[in-house]
């Protein structure tokens, strides 16, 4: 109970707080400046943004220059080390699979979280059930991934030959003559199925936002090419899916920083075993684990680079979009 | 051409139908999971439960000393099921075949007792030499126990297993994380969106660049900056990294929404002379709701769900591990023990659930006010 009144009690804080730094400092600097009042325009906006600026630039912007330094220390972060870190990443076989295994992550989920999606949007627009159908689809959004772990290992279940089988998986693959497996220790095919639980997750969310970009193609165009007797198919795959191009290389780039992230998952069901290594947990590993943080910032940095080609490409689009 | 037609929608509900089972099953499986006791989890699958449970497992009959000569015969005679009820169908007298022998039948034991069961669970073993021993004999027999559904699983989880404590260790962290973040960016983004100043398209460009930022290059500095202003791990730390690290999706989804508003309305009010902070507050604030809404929804889901940032910024003593870190130790602790991981799983999904069906409709209008111009 106790617990719960800080809680109601930092919440109060934190809004009055918040609230009050910008009215007084609106106030104030409506006090200085009543004379000049083409400058306060100037100053206002800064005002504003203060709060966020600092703490953007001290969680997400300052780290990055922090870690990208630790790369170059030693384990404690005490010494200068050179490339050392870097060397020893390209000729450790863990790192190796884990990069790999992050690059078939790269291509699978994305492309089946984002055809998934589409297949889900066209469909469920056409029914009359597509509300119910979209929130069942769309709900896996809402289970933490450690949720969506815990279900899905229940699907992989394993029970000794002549047990009963629990998990789904198996019971469909003996009934239909196979031998049971353990799903989750051969390589290639485990880090597979790790990967269903991520489109399983992230396909709802390709959904909604492709729903919504096919709601927004221009009736006229559907209707021409209905008209000139294109099926309802051919309308769906070569009239609508190149109008909403834009919005599929959104979904698809979202995704991947998804899927560059993605932790959790591995570290749950098989905590990077059996071949399923990704860059995520390896970082988590050379932190917590190993208590390396020269290793774990060096690990830190190349998933950032992966990312990087995104973020300029965001960079990109924002600078040409905001003038 | 109506037939193309008809089986074109026929197509398109199976296609549906079978996406919806795809996604929903394997969440219906641990929900009804979570409602099973641990025998029959382990006798059968989930999608069994609706039926009666056959299972085989080991009884000891009453120990040889308890032994009464009847009919000129020793004998010893009980029910396995000591009175609980149960329903027999098969039985055996060694682990090697259980259900060896129909129930009623009189069968010889290895130890050459006579030994015959019957279908409501009693027993006889009679034999015409004394019977010795410290311990009963023991009597395999498989049951049929019918479709039953417990709360005992959730009763056990939420009390002796701490997910109580998490529960109110997860509202702790999601909630502040939520608010603030939410009226942070409300400001930042109306700065943004409508006031004119020089390098906004610059200062627009950095938060979407800090958008993608992998949040693994953020623990070891902060942990760091976290011990050396004295915060350590705590409420406090995770409260500002959860903060920080929603900051730029929101100013982005506000912003976004936020330009969509009649330029007006706010011009107007600028004319007629009232400051900017009371055109955010009385005029923007309120016409910005369903994006706040929304975002807010997609922190506090993304708060609530998280594991990483409370692994590294919070302890993980009692007052402080959250759900998600406790039903991660579950999964180390109780492996297989189904019925305790699915209901501590389901605890830690209710609130999302929750909030996932009543609010969807502004979950959607916020990711779209991201995502599609």
């Amino acid at each position: 109970m106790e617990q719960v009144g800080a809680t109601a009690v930092t919440v109060l804080i934190g809004v009055f707080g918040c609230t009050g730094y910008y009215f007084l400092s609106n106030r104030m600097l409506d006090r200085i400046c009543r004379a000049d009042v083409l400058r306060c325009n100037h100053i206002r906006p800064w005002l504003f943004m203060l709060p966020a600026l600092v703490l953007m630039g001290l969680y997400l912007l300052y780290p990055v220059f922090v870690t990208l330094c630790l790369s170059f220390m030693d384990a404690e972060g005490d010494h200068f080390v050179g490339a050392a870190n870097y060397l020893w990443l390209m000729q450790d076989a863990k790192f190796r699979e884990s990069m790999l295994n992050n690059l078939m992550w790269l291509v699978v989920v994305p492309a089946a979280s984002t055809v998934l999606g589409l297949i889900a949007a066209g469909v469920t627009d056409r029914i009359r059930w597509g509300n119910f159908a979209k929130a069942m689809i769309f709900m896996p959004m809402a289970i933490s991934f450690i949720g969506a772990a815990v279900i899905w290992k229940l699907v992989y279940d394993y029970r000794p030959d002549g047990e009963e089988q629990i998990g789904l998986l198996n019971a469909v693959w003996t009934a239909m003559g196979g031998q049971a497996q353990v799903w989750l220790d051969s390589p290639i095919l485990n880090s597979v199925l790790l990967m269903v639980v991520l489109i399983w997750i992230q396909t709802g969310f390709a959904m909604v936002i492709l729903t919504a970009a096919l709601r927004g193609i221009s009736k006229d165009i559907v209707e021409a090419a209905v008209l000139d007797g294109a099926s309802p198919v051919q309308v769906f795959l070569r009239i609508k899916i190149p109008q909403i191009g834009g919005t599929i290389l959104v979904v698809w780039t979202v995704i991947t920083v998804t899927v560059l992230k993605v932790f959790d998952i591995v570290l749950t069901m098989t905590n990077g075993q059996w071949g399923t290594q990704v860059l995520a947990n390896l970082m988590f590993d050379w932190m917590f684990r190993g208590n390396d943080t020269g290793r774990a910032s060096t690990v830190a940095i190349v998933i950032m680079l992966m990312v990087t080609p995104v973020m300029i490409w965001n960079i990109r689009n924002t600078l040409r979009e905001v003038r | 051409m109506p037939g193309a037609r008809s089986r074109l929608v026929v197509a398109t509900h199976l296609c549906a139908a079978v996406l919806v089972l795809l996604w929903s099953i394997p969440t219906f499986g641990l929900l009804v999971s979570s409602f099973r006791d641990r025998d029959q989890i382990s006798a059968s699958g989930w999608w069994r439960a609706m039926f009666p449970a056959e299972v085989s497992s080991q009884y000891r009959a009453a120990p040889p000393s308890t032994a009464i000569v009847k009919n000129g015969l020793y004998t010893i005679e009980g029910n396995i099921f000591n009175g609980a009820g149960g329903e027999v169908i098969a039985f055996g007298t060694s682990i090697r075949s259980p259900a060896e022998y129909a129930v009623g039948r009189r069968v010889v034991a290895q130890g050459g007792e006579a030994v015959t069961l019957t279908r409501n669970g009693d027993y006889s073993i009679t034999s015409t030499t004394p019977m010795t021993g410290p311990r009963g004999m023991r009597i395999f027999a498989t049951t049929v126990s019918p479709a039953k559904f417990t709360l005992g699983n959730f009763d056990r989880v939420i009390g002796a297993e701490g997910m109580g404590q998490a529960f109110l260790n997860t509202l702790t962290v999601s909630i502040p994380a939520t608010v603030i973040p939410t009226l942070i960016a409300g400001f930042a983004a109306y700065a943004l969106a409508w006031m004119r100043f020089p390098v906004r398209a610059l200062v627009m460009a950095v938060v979407v660049g800090l958008m993608v930022v992998p949040l693994q290059m953020a623990f070891i500095p902060l942990l760091t900056f976290h011990n050396k202003i004295g915060i350590g791990k705590g409420y406090l730390g995770v409260w500002l990294a959860h903060t920080g690290f929603g900051l730029p999706l929101a100013i982005y989804l506000l912003r976004n929404y936020m330009i969509t508003l009649p330029r007006e309305i706010i011009e107007s009010a600028r004319i007629d002379g009232i400051p900017e902070f009371q055109i955010f507050l009385r005029i923007v604030l309120p016409l910005t709701l369903p994006a706040l809404a929304g975002f807010a929804i997609f922190q506090f889901l993304w708060t609530w769900n998280d594991l990483l940032v409370a692994l590294v910024f919070l302890g993980s003593s009692a007052d402080q591990l959250v759900l998600t870190g406790k039903l991660r130790g579950m999964m180390g602790a109780h492996g297989g023990e189904w019925e305790i991981l699915a209901a501590s799983a389901f605890v830690t999904m209710a609130v999302p659930l929750l909030v996932f069906f009543t609010m969807q409709k502004y979950l959607v209008r916020g990711l779209l006010a991201g995502s599609v111009k």
